[in-house]
């Protein structure tokens, strides 16, 4: 199976374990390309595509668009709220409009769960969720999956703990559902009231205790927390929730001494993370980064191009 | 005019009737239920094969008229309840301007003789505005038609307004219709809270939400000694309070909508937005429970909360997408599909969950084949099979999670005062009134 069959990218869950080493497997030449002198290959020359995000970000769409950029697909950023949204237009409207431009593929981003689907119902373009709502969010997964075989040499098997607000994190979802299909054993962790009910029929562990999550892991994958969360009653304060749940180089000792540490950014230091251990070797948050430009330049080929035994070198 | 409808199964659960028997209207009244009735004068229907029931009733449908007839109209909504089975309809009072008072009873109320066809009875708001406040003029309302008042689609929060709707309402014999939810727990809540919420990554609406004002207007119905009517009851608690209550004595009784006692929550996963409702689709316990409480008598009447939206308010994003689903043309044969064809209700369950059920709750003289009474009857083909196209709906309210499942038992045959008004789906051309 060298080809990426579906027309949309919307989440891991609907993607196999074969899909994704596809993608994963296609990222590892796209790195290549970013390391380069001359970074820039002509495998999307004529291609178009448009990001389109309905809710802040700098990282991913600028993640996206470098990614077109070094395949050579013209890159289009529509900035959303200054535009179509403030004068009423309906979002089937605003994909219409987008899609008679002659785009071959959207990246969306949106604050609501189940928008990418409801587009790619709706367009004949492709695309690729960069996050909607609660529910996914499946490139960020990719790029942490890639960074931690990159790391690892393998998926299979891995202890890992996902730390913080698993409840509104689409981040932990997407990654409970890739790294399930390599038979990891994840655990989530974080205070009871940002644990989802029934997390663990998907087959993962739940705990508020964060040293015996983090027992003998080789992965964690501290997730951001939104001070919105605490604002709305579900934790008393920032300060308590980093006394419970900070990651620290001490705590750290609990877990496997080839540990790795994940963020998806953007950090907040002495809260979720410490400073020391953020900046430690045993963090992988700038490596992160680069790979996920990496794994989106793989997609973006996957979906616009052809198949892997056709990248040009 | 006559008319004999011959040689169906009469089912008429209030007078213990389940045989093949004929049916004699005359001057729309029902003039006898006898086997073999020889007549040569009327018009005669052959019914052999089918279901013979009193006219059926939906004591919870949002006509949507007046304020709101770009969703629904009182014309299309009546025409809808027709070709679905319905006599009668009670429409809720969250229009606008809402029914809070007696002109706006009494325009529904000429608005249903002039544009509509079916039985229309108002429902008037427990409070003025729908606002929670203060009482609405339930003397005037009961006088100008309603009967009963909820503040629908607006939980009452007010424990001590509640109260007061109870005890006041008590002095009418109206029934207190109470949309169950405790709303500081489903503020922006999309869909049922449980597995499946965690997995589709939208905002839950715990069950708890729902039972804890079951409970406190089951306590405030005991406390006042008045009638309590709980609307779309969904969750499994809601059965065991309900239940529990009714054994105690207290004066309360219950709905169930038809989508509740077959949908669950798990086909919200492609985001469509026809399956979003309140309270929504529970999973697959509650679901069991409520069948059980269909079956012990925990649960009165079966209604279709018809919430028929524009097309618009449902293309979108599925947070922003409006709740309810349009349920009047599909409701019967829901129920017949999945609860009767597959053995779950026997045909007297099922016609008094739709009849008698209702018309007690109400404290209406409807729901019967009693002698004497308008002839409103519902006959039902159970062996017709068709597929869900709301293209074909007459509601204005296309919205509904049925659309392309094929189902068994349909209604064939709704009869108001003598007269028939649709048949197999169709409207019957020479009795119906222009749309206006």
């Amino acid at each position: 199976m060298l080809k990426f069959e579906h027309k949309d990218l919307l989440g891991m869950k609907q993607l196999s374990r074969e899909e994704i080493e596809l993608i994963l497997d296609t990222a590892v030449p796209m790195k290549d390309v970013i390391n380069r002198d001359i970074k820039k290959v002509p495998t999307l020359r004529g291609k178009a595509m448009v990001t389109v995000f309905y809710e802040n970000s700098t990282r991913t769409r600028t993640s996206f668009e470098i990614a077109g950029k070094y395949l050579s697909a013209d890159t289009v950023n529509l900035a959303v709220s200054t535009s179509s949204v403030q004068k009423g237009e309906s979002l089937r409207d605003t994909i219409k409009t987008i899609e008679v431009m002659g785009f071959d593929l959207m990246v969306v981003r949106h604050s609501m769960s189940g928008t990418p689907h409801y587009i790619g119902r709706n367009t004949s373009m492709r695309v690729i969720n960069a996050g909607d709502g609660t529910n996914e969010h499946p490139t960020q997964a990719l790029l942490d999956m890639f960074s931690i075989r990159e790391k690892k040499g393998t998926l299979e098997g891995l202890k890992v703990a996902l730390i913080g607000d698993i409840l509104h994190s689409r981040v932990a979802r997407s990654n409970i559902y890739g790294l399930s299909k390599f038979g990891c054993d994840i655990r989530v962790v974080g205070p009871s009231t940002l644990i989802p009910p029934d997390i663990e029929k998907l087959g993962v562990k739940s705990y508020y205790n964060l040293d015996q999550a983090i027992d003998g892991v080789d992965v964690i994958n501290v997730l951001r927390i939104q001070r919105e969360r605490q604002q709305t009653g579900l934790f008393p304060s920032l300060d308590e929730y980093a006394n419970l749940y900070m990651l620290t180089p001490d705590k750290l000792k609990r877990a496997n001494d080839d540990v790795m540490v994940l963020h998806p950014g953007p950090m907040n230091r002495g809260v979720e993370i410490s400073s020391a251990l953020a900046d430690s070797t045993m963090a992988v948050i700038n490596q992160q980064v680069t790979n996920g430009v990496a794994v989106r330049m793989a997609l973006l080929f996957l979906m616009m191009g052809g198949s892997r035994d056709e990248i040009t070198y | 005019m006559k008319l004999l409808i011959k040689g169906g199964r009469v089912v008429d659960p209030a007078n213990d009737i389940d045989a093949v028997m004929d049916v004699m209207v005359e001057d729309g009244m029902i003039k006898a239920v006898e086997v073999n009735i020889l007549d040569r004068e009327g018009t005669i229907i052959d019914a052999t094969g089918k279901l013979v029931c009193p006219g059926f009733i939906d004591m919870h449908v949002h006509l949507r008229e007046p304020g709101y007839e770009y969703k629904e109209d009182i014309a299309s909504g009546t025409r809808a309840a027709a070709v679905g089975g319905f006599t009668t309809v009670c429409c809720m009072p969250n229009t606008n301007p809402v029914i809070d008072t007696a002109a706006v009873a009494a325009f529904v109320r000429e608005r249903a003789v002039k544009s509509g066809i079916v039985n229309v009875l108002p429902i008037g708001c427990i409070s003025k505005q729908l606002a929670g406040k203060e009482l609405s003029e339930m003397a005037d309302l009961v006088a100008a038609g309603c009967v009963a008042v909820t503040d629908d689609g607006q939980p009452v929060s007010d424990a001590n307004l509640m109260r007061n709707a109870l005890e006041y309402a008590k002095m009418f014999d109206l029934p207190v219709l109470s949309h169950c939810e405790e709303r500081s727990m489903t503020r922006e809540g999309q869909m049922h809270e449980g597995y499946y919420s965690t997995i589709y990554g939208l905002k839950g609406i715990p069950a708890a939400a729902e039972e804890i004002m079951v409970a406190r207007d089951i306590i405030l119905a005991e406390l006042t000694g008045s009638h309590v009517h709980i609307c779309h009851a969904s969750t499994q608690g809601s059965m065991e309070l309900i239940r529990e209550a009714k054994a105690r004595g207290v004066h309360v009784t219950c709905e169930v909508t038809p989508h509740h006692l077959v949908l669950t929550d798990e086909i919200v996963g492609d985001y469509d937005t026809d399956t979003k409702v309140n309270p929504p689709l529970r999973s697959a316990e509650h679901l069991e429970a409520l069948r059980e409480g269909l079956l012990d008598g925990t649960i009165d009447c079966i209604a279709t909360d018809h919430a028929p939206h524009h097309p618009e308010s449902k293309d979108c994003e599925y947070d922003l997408a409006a709740y309810g689903i349009s349920g009047l043309e599909t409701a019967v044969a829901v129920i017949m599909h999945f609860l009767v064809d597959k053995g779950l209700l026997e045909y007297s369950e099922m016609v008094e969950l739709f009849t008698v059920g209702p018309a007690e709750v109400l404290g209406i003289d409807k729901g019967t084949l009693d002698i004497g009474t308008d002839a409103d009857i519902t006959i039902i083909d159970p062996a017709a099979i068709k597929t869900v196209n709301p293209n074909e709906f007459l509601s204005k309210g296309k919205n509904t999670p049925f659309k392309g499942m094929t189902l068994k038992g349909w209604p064939w045959m709704t009869i108001i005062k003598g007269r028939v008004v649709a048949q197999k789906g169709q409207l019957v051309n020479n009795n119906t009134k222009d749309l206006i």
